[in-house]
Formats: C-alpha cells, sequence, structure tokens
C-alpha cells in the first residue's frame, strides 16, 4: 500500500512537474505572441510552424551562452539565488488540487499531490520565501543595479502580501477552511463560485498576485528603463533563464490560484446534471481548471501590454494606502454579512 | 481628478478594451521573403544601363550624369568606337569603364534626368548588402542591363 501511495503521488508530481514545465515554456512563446498580436504585428513565427519551436531554440541558446560570474560577486550566493527562485516556484504547485477522483478499476486516484489541511499557509508560505531567489541573488551580484532592484522586490513582496493575506481572511471566513481541496470542493456548479460573494477580495487578490509575481504594472525589481534589467543584471546563460522560468511558474501558479479559490477550480457549470460518469466529470474538470489557469495568464499578458509601469512612490501608496485599508474593509463587509446572514435567513 | 478616475480602473479597463481591439486587427507586418511589400511607382533604386532595340549600349560617356551627380558617386572612362563594333555601341563614343559608388549615391535621379541618351534609369530594387566597401562600386557587370535579342524574340514570340 505504501509503496504504490509512493508510485502514485511520485507519478502525479512528475506529470505536474512536467505541465508546469511545459505551460512555463510556452509562456514565453505567447508572451511576445500576444505582445505582438497586440502591437499589430505577428510575433515570432520563423521557427516551426505558427513558432512553435521558439522556445527549444530560446532553450538552445540559453544553454550555449557563456556562463558568467562577476569577479565581485559571492559565488555561492550567486548560484544560490536562480535556484532558489526556481526551487521555490516549482514546490509551490504542490497543493493544488487538479481534479476530482479519478477511478480505475478498484483504485481511487485524487489528483493533488498534496491535501494539507493549510493549503494557503502553505503556498503563502512559500511564495514568500520566492523573494529570496530575487534578494540573494541581485545582493550576490556585487552590481547597485541589481541591488536596487533586490530591495525593491524586498519591500515590494512583503507589502502586498498583507494586502493578499488580508484578502484571503475574507474568504477563508466564508469557507471556514484553509485546505484548497474543500474549498474547490465547496464551489460546485457556477453559483457557488467564491467570486460572486467575494468581487472585491479577488480584486485586491489579482492586484496583489500581480505584485507578488513582479508583473508589469509593478515589475520594478526589473524595470529595464530604470534599472537595467533589476535583479538579473549579471546574470547569463541557463542561471537567467532559471529567473526567467520562476516568473513564469509563478505567473502559473497563482493563475491556478486565483482559478482554485475565486472560479471554482474544476468545477464547471452543470456538471452533475449531464449525467457523465464521475471519471469522465474528472476529465473534464481538469480541463476547465487548465482553460482557467490559461485564461489567467492570457490576463496576466494582456494587463503587461496595456498598463504602465507605476512608479516606486504610487505602488507603495497602492499598497498600504489602498489596498489594506479595503481588504480590512471587505473583511468588516464579510463579517457583518456573516452574521446578517445567519441570524435573518 | 475625481473619486472616479482616482479609481483607475475604468481608465485599466478602457485600456484593455483598446489592446483586445488591436489583437483581433488585421496585422500590419509583411512577412518578408515570402510577401514583398510593392515597391511605389516612382521608387528609385539600382542604376541599371539601357541598351536599345537593338541591343546596343545607349550611354555615350558625355559624363553630364557624373557632372549633375551631387554626391560624386559616378565616375567614366570614355573610350571611341572601333570598327565591328557597331552592333555592341551605339554611338561613336562610349563608356569603357562606368562606375557608381552605391554607398556615395543618395538615389536623387539627377543622373537620369540629365541623361540625353536615355541610358540611365533608377529602376531597380535595393542594392543588396555586401561584406566590403569595395564591392559597393558598381562597374558595367552589374550595371548595364542584360543583353536581349530582340529579333529572336520576336521570333519565338510569333
Amino acid at each position: 500500500m505504501e509503496s504504490a501511495l509512493l508510485l502514485e503521488k511520485t507519478i502525479l508530481v512528475v506529470v505536474v512537474f512536467a505541465i508546469t514545465l511545459f505551460i512555463a515554456m510556452y509562456s514565453t512563446l505567447v508572451e511576445r505572441k500576444v505582445a505582438g498580436f497586440m502591437q499589430a504585428r505577428f510575433g515570432p513565427d520563423r521557427a516551426g510552424p505558427f513558432g512553435l519551436l521558439q522556445p527549444l531554440a530560446d532553450g538552445g541558446k540559453f544553454f550555449f551562452k557563456e556562463e558568467i560570474i562577476p569577479a565581485g560577486a559571492h559565488k555561492a550566493l550567486f548560484i544560490a539565488g536562480p535556484t532558489i527562485a526556481m526551487f521555490t516556484a516549482c514546490i509551490s504547485s504542490a497543493v493544488i488540487p487538479w481534479g476530482q477522483e479519478l477511478t480505475i478499476g478498484e483504485k481511487v486516484f485524487t489528483l493533488q499531490v498534496a491535501d494539507i489541511n493549510v493549503g494557503v499557509l502553505y503556498i503563502f508560505g512559500v511564495v514568500a520565501l520566492g523573494v529570496y531567489g530575487i534578494m540573494i541573488g541581485g545582493w550576490a551580484s556585487n552590481n547597485k543595479y541589481a541591488l536596487m532592484g533586490a530591495v525593491r522586490a524586498a519591500s515590494q513582496s512583503i507589502s502586498y502580501e498583507i494586502g493578499m493575506g488580508l484578502s484571503l481572511i475574507a474568504l477563508l471566513m466564508i469557507t471556514g477552511t484553509l485546505s484548497l481541496k474543500e474549498i474547490v470542493a465547496q464551489q460546485e456548479g457556477f453559483v457557488n463560485w467564491n467570486i460572486w460573494v467575494q468581487p472585491l477580495g479577488f480584486l485586491i487578490f489579482l492586484v496583489c498576485a500581480f505584485a507578488e509575481c513582479n508583473r508589469v504594472p509593478f515589475d520594478l525589481a526589473e524595470c529595464e528603463t530604470e534599472l537595467i534589467g533589476g535583479y538579473n543584471v549579471e546574470y547569463s546563460s541557463m542561471k537567467l533563464a532559471f529567473y526567467m522560468f520562476a516568473e513564469y511558474i509563478n505567473m502559473f501558479v497563482s493563475s491556478s490560484l486565483m482559478a482554485a479559490l475565486y472560479f471554482g477550480g474544476y468545477n464547471f457549470p452543470f456538471m452533475y446534471d449531464l449525467g457523465l460518469s464521475q471519471n469522465w466529470i474528472t476529465i473534464i474538470g481538469v480541463l476547465v481548471f487548465f482553460a482557467k489557469i490559461l485564461a489567467f495568464i492570457f490576463f496576466f499578458m494582456w494587463i503587461r501590454w496595456t498598463v504602465p509601469r507605476f512608479r516606486y512612490d504610487q505602488l507603495m501608496r497602492l499598497g498600504w494606502k489602498i489596498l489594506i485599508p479595503l481588504a480590512v474593509a471587505n473583511i468588516v463587509l464579510t463579517g457583518i454579512a456573516t452574521i446578517v446572514k445567519d441570524t435573518y435567513f | 481628478m475625481n473619486f472616479w478616475e482616482r479609481m483607475y480602473l475604468p481608465a485599466i479597463v478602457r485600456g484593455l478594451g483598446i489592446t483586445i481591439k488591436y489583437f483581433f486587427q488585421p496585422k500590419a507586418t509583411y512577412k518578408y521573403p515570402e510577401v514583398q511589400r510593392p515597391y511605389s511607382k516612382n521608387f528609385r533604386g539600382q542604376h541599371s544601363l539601357k541598351r536599345d532595340e537593338e541591343g546596343r549600349e545607349r550611354c555615350t560617356a558625355c559624363g553630364l550624369c557624373a557632372l549633375s551627380c551631387p554626391a560624386e558617386a559616378i565616375t567614366m572612362i570614355s573610350a571611341e568606337r572601333q570598327k565591328g563594333e557597331e552592333n555592341l555601341y551605339r554611338e561613336e563614343k562610349y563608356a569603357a569603364v562606368y562606375e557608381i559608388n552605391m554607398l556615395r549615391c543618395i538615389f536623387c535621379g539627377l543622373c537620369e534626368e540629365a541623361c540625353p541618351k536615355e541610358a540611365i534609369f533608377l529602376d531597380g530594387s535595393h542594392v543588396p548588402p555586401e561584406q566590403l566597401r569595395k564591392d559597393f562600386i558598381y562597374g558595367k557587370d552589374k550595371l548595364v542591363e542584360p543583353r536581349f535579342d530582340y529579333k529572336k524574340e520576336q521570333k519565338t514570340i510569333a
């Protein structure tokens, strides 16, 4: 039994890891494609049909680039930076429930690597660790621009984690659990999605997710125009690719988190009214979940090519003076609504 | 700014509308090697030295093109037509060497206007890139249009 479980989980981990890397890889192409299409261009379309081999070409190029470690850099930490960034980005997808149970013969498979009862907290912890990759890498580069980028990344991530956490507390007050599996299971069908009861909370979470992922309009840690690349100026070759990959994986994980927390995860409308067997519901559910994730990834990119970067004081004002008070107000409103509902209905 | 404007969100939503509109609009790009962007009618490209109906070079090496050239890109050495060369050169004097430095040329078209013999026209395409500067000095081998046997051609058409 134990070894069977181990095998099952290992296969699931490998599959999830492969899908994560695949999506991160093709996010780089999609990003450039979306950028092109929104600027009346085609984007890369030379490598393979529709440019589908472009990520492979980019990856090959990254591998063959020279590894440069600056003379003044702290060598161990310089290497540790991208490793930590990549590592934390990859492990955060462990608690996301990709689908319901899959029954093959007598055996029931859960499509979730680890159903820990503090799933949301786990994600928070891992995401908070992610900034260490940027900080260590930026500091170890021995470069003023990299250091500026690292400092910015650290303070930005601290500021926006508060807003993010507070916006989630309102959600947790409704769901009453920290387990992601149960949160998703509660949002059965379409009308039970958390977005309908927590629109403000979702908006705050969305903005904070953009900031946590260092995405435009909050990409001050790596803004090209001010910091010539920010924390990763001194990086080359696959170490730079690791930072970029970590960013795209973070994007993927935040997209799946938003889809799971607010948009019902694998739930889709009329899922039990169509007369499908449980396995088919699970399979369609997984596809629906990935469709939601991809929609969010597209939204990330759509925002990137629409909204210009914030100035640093604007970023801080938005985080501390607008998002945090709004999130607190959201908690109070949710509390009042819950009491009113419990007392009178 | 009033409260609604300070919210940013309506403005961002409007911006998103603009970018998604462009997302679905036809693209301005020409996919170059497959699709070439057409030149305009009065485009001035690489020069060609013309021949007359009998395939003889029209240029008489009068030097007016070189004189009119503001960039001083044209040089030529003239020579006298010998007996038996009447089928090669139309006039009694011809350009033995005719060189245009394509790096100096500004494609203004004044040589075209100056030519009394209608021998030079800027009707080619772009000058292709080269590795060395000396390769941009085009001689008669590159400038004179290919010989075209009119009598033979008329027979094959008929």
